[in-house]
């Protein structure tokens, strides 16, 4: 009797799934994604995110710009690291030009892409622990990004809008006083991540929070098209740096971490010892930096200098040709992908001989880590979202592009 | 490696295999639509190739070109890191292809946006929504036809909200060890 009573109250406990949506104006959500949760009390049991809030047409808007202007479009994919998509798509373009940037060409390339990595990764880790209640963790890595964004805008002129990449070569060398510069801000930066490291890595309550939660398996992680640090996190010693190198990556020393359970913990690990590794990487790059000129000699994509613009009339048709018609790309179709910060950003551009892309498309390392949340949400608490969505580092400018 | 493995397959599936190509390093075959699913399922599950892995799923718009959209597939092989690219010609007045999304988990956003963008139908999909437009909006957007500038028809307010709490129920009574999807 007792049991068919106690069965009767569970029967009547109100246990409907209860419908929230969070985001898009969530501090956590970035602004820029909605995720329409089904809940069972406080564990998640459907998760469905909507992204489009931050929708800009980049596709469009590259296909009516010349080759040359889709570079400052480039720069708000990944916000946070601009550089590394700008030297993306030069990449892209050297490729269908079949032409090779030069040695220090590809050393400013390398030095800068990791500068740009090292600012993703503190922020990342940076806004996590800002998320997890971590105040103090959170101002020391926001000081280190505001030393790599002042060493940005020494050589670049602007912080985050750079556009600092060209097809053949770069806007600028490197300022002359770059490696006294660095050599300052790199004492800094490995006090600093020594001191988040010291604030999170054995503090009970981000341990409690990172591990464990979020788990992506190997065969998801393959199959939803992981990369970077979330791919790295499962055990999968996937580097495109080490892989496929590219710029100055063949002939430098670094490692790459990997992690073994591919949860939230690992991948915070993982871009700790990337930041580490980024710092390495441009150390040696500064101490074998190979003099030269910084644009590759070619007419066909790089503007002549100054001096011969005003002086000759063939330096004149010849900036003329390549600002108003745009760089020539013979026609043909490219995959390149680099290895930004998030993971494998890829271009497919496509071109049809003419001094506009006929299609630029982004395969952005955000975006194949969105569609796979669910495996990592559904089943755990609601607070677990905010560790998981945080350590994805989903990025809303390349995600919706 | 992956030179091979295209003239391999173009072997094996002689009649679909329509044409491949080798240029700047992309070993490429084009396809026939119809041949999508089995083709890349041959090239994940064969035991030299495992070409596991979808890193690209795009669409290309070559307007006055007969047939006019090809769907792109960019695989890679985790274990031999190689790469191949594979094509399917989807002509206009018949704008669907099979979709991948139970053999790549990725395929399942990627196909939304293509469809969002080009209007390129993927049969099977089990969700084919717009993903990075809204749902009222008119045409796609990244069709060489449609114009940069051209405007869009004022909304109405919804009728109704989408009661998500129904949509759950319904798809877990369908599948209720699965979660909400595979």
């Amino acid at each position: 009797m007792t049991a068919e009573i106690e069965h009767d109250d569970i029967n009547d406990l109100h246990t409907e799934p209860m419908l929230l949506n969070m985001g898009p104006s969530h501090p956590a959500m970035h602004g820029t994604v909605r995720m329409v949760l089904t809940l069972d009390g406080e564990t998640v049991i459907k998760v469905d995110p909507e992204i489009g809030y931050l929708h800009r047409g980049f596709e469009k808007e590259c296909e009516h710009a010349t080759w040359t202007q889709v570079f400052p479009y480039t720069d708000r994919l990944n916000y946070v690291s601009p550089l590394l998509n700008n030297f993306g798509f030069a990449l892209a373009a050297e490729k269908l030009l079949e032409i090779e940037a030069t040695p220090r060409c590809n050393t400013i390339r390398t030095i800068m892409g990791e500068v740009s990595r090292l600012s993703d990764h503190l922020t990342c880790v940076g806004a996590g622990s800002l998320e997890l209640g971590g105040f103090s963790a959170f101002l020391y890595a926001i000081e280190g990004r505001e030393l790599i964004w002042d060493l940005t805008e020494e050589v670049t002129g602007a912080r985050m809008t750079v556009t600092y990449a060209r097809i053949g070569g770069l806007k600028d060398d490197i300022t002359p006083d770059f490696a006294d510069s660095w050599r300052v801000k790199r004492e800094r930066l490995l006090e600093i991540i020594d001191d988040v490291d010291k604030l999170l890595t054995k503090n009970r309550i981000f341990l409690d929070r990172m591990q464990g939660t979020g788990i992506i398996s190997q065969e998801d992680a393959i199959s939803y098209g992981y990369s970077g640090p979330c791919m790295r996190s499962t055990g999968i010693d996937y580097d495109l740096r080490k892989d496929h190198p590219y710029f100055a990556y063949g002939d430098i020393d670094f490692d790459v971490p990997v992690g073994t359970t591919g949860d939230n913990f690992d991948r915070y690990l993982i871009r700790m010892e990337e930041m580490r590794q980024s710092i390495r990487i441009i150390d040696q790059c500064v101490a074998k930096m190979p003099d030269g000129p910084v644009n590759c000699d070619d007419p066909r994509v790089v503007l002549p200098e100054k001096e011969r613009v005003y002086n000759s009339i063939e330096g004149m048709i010849n900036h003329f040709k390549i600002i108003f018609e745009g760089i020539q790309v013979p026609a043909g179709e490219i995959y390149s992908y680099t290895e930004a910060g998030n993971g494998e950003l890829g271009y497919y551009v496509v071109s049809n001989g003419t001094g506009n892309p006929w299609k630029v498309s982004v395969r952005s390392p955000s975006f194949y880590h969105m569609p796979a949340i669910h495996k990592m949400i559904e089943g755990a608490m609601i607070a677990d979202i905010i560790p998981t969505f945080d350590t994805i580092n989903m990025i809303g400018g390349e995600i919706d592009r | 490696m992956s030179k091979s493995d295209i003239k391999k397959l173009g072997r094996k599936f002689r009649k679909v295999v329509l044409d491949t190509s080798e240029r700047l390093g992309m070993d490429t075959a084009l396809i026939d639509k119809d041949a999508v699913r089995e083709i890349l399922e041959y090239l994940r599950d064969e035991e030299k190739m495992q070409y596991n892995m979808l890193r690209h799923l795009t669409c290309v718009d070559y307007l006055h070109r007969d047939p006019r959209f090809e769907v792109v597939y960019v695989l890679y092989s985790m274990s031999n890191k190689t790469q191949v690219v594979i094509k399917a010609a989807v002509p206009e007045d018949d704008p669907t292809i099979d979709s991948v999304h139970d053999l790549f988990g990725c395929a399942n956003w990627a196909e939304r946006e293509v469809w969002d963008m080009y209007g390129v139908d993927f049969k099977g999909h089990p969700d084919l929504r717009r993903i990075l437009m809204y749902e009222e909006f008119d045409g796609h957007p990244l069709r060489k036809d449609y114009d940069k500038q051209a405007s869009q028809p004022r909304v109405e307010l919804r009728k109704t909200e989408r009661d998500a709490i129904e949509e759950f129920k319904t798809f877990h009574k369908q599948q209720p060890e699965q979660g909400s999807r595979s």
